[in-house]
């Protein structure tokens, strides 16, 4: 599933607060259909932005939706994730307001540059995206934003990000914060039960 | 608790809260003594732990009050490999809040083995190294190992092995669950011929003196435990210290001077308090354990007239043969799913290599444990293997494969105690009270390398044998800065040669003592807790009974 035909905006706004990320994987292409009739509703009445223009979230959405892309299951665009940047950037992360300001700029230069149709990064094809990213993957603006997006991705959904804990549940990583053994699968194993040590020996 | 007016001459005080200074106030105070305790860091969440975060980005950006390490904006130091160079900045750390690095350590609790207090005669000397032998033997420190590991609360498994320290009691509780991770350390082990155990840990697995048992929540190292099943001090000695009703902790109270009269005694501790003001706590007797970097420094910080090389450094000795912790290590993924992240950080461990051994042709040893330790952030910005893409779909599709199939080595390593590695005072760079920065002088002995070398080979080694699908390790490195430092205030016998005498009495000062890892000769397989715990048990018994007898 490639973002191309989707809207550009977090498409899981409202209705799957609450829902487990369980529930949202298992059920996911019946909530993708859903929610694009939830954007259109919604579209005039967006989250806001406490540092972003509404025209500069486009671009980094975009760009967080290039690293961790959506396919079967939910990329950083559903884990809204440049809802976490944007609060990063006001507080923990407030000097670095600079370095977005002028990368998106230069993003937008880039964009002209290399497709002198096109007027802006969020307006490209997939695959011009890819290739434009993949010229200014070694800049530090691409790794500022790589690293904001993979945090935000992965951060307690407190923060604004890993939305319905999506980024939790692609590594299959659970915050229950109590767990009894086995943990694994080699653990589980009848000849692990043995206990260690016995001995000196194993 | 108790609170003493800062004239008021209390018998002890106490620098530091972490795993010595948490056992020495306990002891002192239940012995009968007064005991004021200078923290330099908050409180953290002493008394009501169930509100560490476990929230993995508050912990890397945390607000000053909620700080478990040391913060290196109000308080940076410096590295440099060799005398000869300018010092740059530093990344040493340590835990900075009412109990010290024993707040968010893994808890590895090792003792020494009984030959790693006399390596210098078995091993020995080498060339170009301070390798020297402990005033104390093994023996001597084994009671108070057991008193350690039934007081602070450890759990592990005794076993019968060559590689493992004798124990002539249980462990207080059971390991730890074996996590997968160990479960393929057992198939290597089976394969090459090695012993595993489960690693002694300061976190208990059973409800004991008060405490329930862990529950396997998988943030563990860097975070404070929500049940307390952690044997931090700040849940164990110190809470047992302040009901005495003789204690206070003082925390925010960042100690800079230790004061000395014209008898060459010292009178208490000047420290900055929360609000940058000077305070002199007065004492009978000064306890500093303030970890191996800060004992060192506040000693060169305490320089006066009558010590104008620093306070107890008649020798020379104070800042050096620093040992900072060195290690090695491989990672690996399987087939199946391991979850390493659940359950505790520091797993099993091989421990056949924890000899030197001349057949290898340098000096050496340490222990190889499973370590798994992938927090979601940090898996994602750079624990995959390497070779996968750094975004897009084939990023993804590489977090999906391998993040519950990872697995991790860890070595702990031994590092030889060099005079050239040391503490002193930055000639330039100041803290934010107007300081001299720590700066930190270490370059390991080419032996170390060799031997972190030995262990990285031996950790691909061990993972193939357990059957990976993907082995990888990267270069080794000399260590640059560690919680785990020790030995910048070595003990010994002969007061030109070491700083504190066998009962960690400063040979200069009598009524000073220095207890914690800046004690330590050498410095065993790298994990110094168990023994700073034991010194600190053994130092307190002697410390009461030469106080009641009046020969402090």
């Amino acid at each position: 599933m490639r973002n191309e035909g989707k809207s550009r905006r977090s498409f899981l706004t409202k209705s799957a607060t609450g829902l487990g990320g369980a529930w949202i994987l298992t059920n996911y292409p019946a909530i993708l259909a859903a929610q694009e009739h939830v954007l259109a509703a919604e579209e005039s009445q967006q989250l806001q932005f406490a540092f972003f223009t509404p025209e500069q979230a486009v671009e980094v959405e975009a760009m967080a939706a290039q690293i961790i892309p959506t396919d079967e299951t939910p990329g950083a665009r559903e884990a809204r994730v440049v809802h976490f940047i944007d609060r990063a950037l006001v507080t923990f992360e407030r000097d670095r307001q600079e370095d977005y300001t002028q990368g998106l700029a230069d993003l937008e230069a880039e964009t002209r540059s290399r497709f002198p149709s096109a007027r802006r990064f969020s307006q490209l094809t997939f695959d011009q995206q890819i290739e434009l990213l993949t010229a200014i993957e070694q800049g530090p603006f691409f790794n500022l934003v790589r690293t904001h997006t993979i945090t935000g991705f992965f951060a307690h959904p407190v923060h604004g990000g890993n939305h319905s804990n999506v980024g939790w549940e692609l590594i299959g990583y659970d915050n229950s914060l109590q767990h009894e053994a086995p943990f694994g699968y080699y653990d589980a194993l009848p000849q692990a039960a043995v206990r260690l040590g016995a001995g000196g020996q194993q | 608790m108790k609170t003493f007016r800062p004239q008021e001459q209390v018998d002890f005080v106490v620098i530091g809260s972490g795993a010595a200074g948490g056992i020495m106030a306990k002891q002192l105070s239940t012995a009968g003594f007064s005991v004021v305790v200078l923290e330099q860091g908050g409180w953290g969440k002493y008394g009501h732990e169930r509100d560490y975060t476990k929230d993995e980005l508050l912990s890397e950006h945390p607000a000053q009050a909620d700080r478990l390490m040391s913060n290196p904006d109000l308080q940076p130091n410096t590295f440099r490999r060799n005398a000869s160079q300018d010092a740059g900045p530093g990344v040493h750390s340590y835990g900075c809040v009412v109990g010290g690095g024993t707040v968010t350590y893994g808890g590895s609790s090792w003792r020494h083995l009984p030959w790693e207090f006399n390596e210098a005669s078995t091993v020995g000397s080498i060339a170009g190294t301070g390798l020297a032998d402990w005033p104390i033997t093994y023996e001597e420190l084994a009671p108070y190992y057991t008193q350690a590991e039934w007081e602070m609360g450890i759990s592990g498994l005794r076993v019968d092995s060559p590689f493992v320290a004798p124990m002539t009691r249980e462990y207080p509780v059971p390991p730890v669950p074996l996590k997968s991770s160990g479960a393929l350390l057992k198939v290597a082990a089976a394969n090459l011929g090695l012993t595993v155990v489960p690693g002694p840990l300061a976190i208990i697995t059973e409800p004991y003196m008060g405490r329930p048992g862990c529950v396997n929540c998988g943030m563990c190292s860097d975070f404070g435990c929500h049940v307390r099943a952690r044997s931090s001090s700040a849940v164990t000695v110190l809470p047992i210290a302040v009901e005495t009703g003789r204690c206070e902790i003082r925390p925010n109270s960042y100690v800079h001077e230790i004061r000395v009269n014209d008898a060459g005694r010292v009178t208490g501790a000047v420290y900055f308090d929360a609000l940058g003001q000077q305070v002199f706590q007065a004492a009978r007797a000064v306890v500093l354990s303030a970890n191996a970097s800060e004992s060192a420094r506040l000693l060169l910080l305490s320089a006066s007239n009558r010590f104008p090389n620093g306070l107890a450094n008649s020798s020379g000795v104070v800042g050096k043969y620093l040992m900072l912790g060195n290690g090695a290590g491989a990672s690996a993924l399987f087939e199946h799913p391991l979850n390493d992240y659940k359950g505790v950080v520091s797993g099993a461990a091989i421990v056949d290599f924890v000899p030197s051994d001349r057949s290898r042709g340098f000096y050496g040893g340490g222990r190889i444990t499973s370590r798994g330790y992938y927090t979601p952030i940090s898996l994602g910005l750079n624990s995959l293997s390497p070779g996968q893409p750094r975004w897009g779909a084939g990023y993804k599709r590489a977090l999906r494969d391998e993040a519950q199939h990872r697995m991790n080595l860890n070595c702990f390593t031994t590092q030889l105690p060099l005079e050239t590695n040391r503490v002193d005072l930055d000639p330039v760079v100041k803290d934010a009270w107007g300081l001299p920065a720590m700066r930190i002088t270490s370059t390991s002995h080419p032996d170390d390398i060799k031997n972190m070398e030995f262990f990285r080979q031996k950790s691909i080694e061990i993972l193939e044998a357990a059957g990976a699908t993907k082995v990888w390790a990267g270069a080794v490195n000399d260590s640059r800065g560690s919680a785990h430092n020790r030995g910048t205030c070595r003990m010994g016998n002969d007061p030109a040669t070491s700083v504190v005498d066998k009962y960690h009495r400063a040979h200069d000062v009598p009524n000073l003592f220095v207890v914690d890892g800046s004690s330590f000769v050498t410095g065993g397989r790298n994990h110094p807790t168990m023994t700073i715990q034991a010194l600190a048990f053994r130092a307190a018994e002697n410390l009461v009974r030469a106080a009641r007898a009046g020969e402090v």
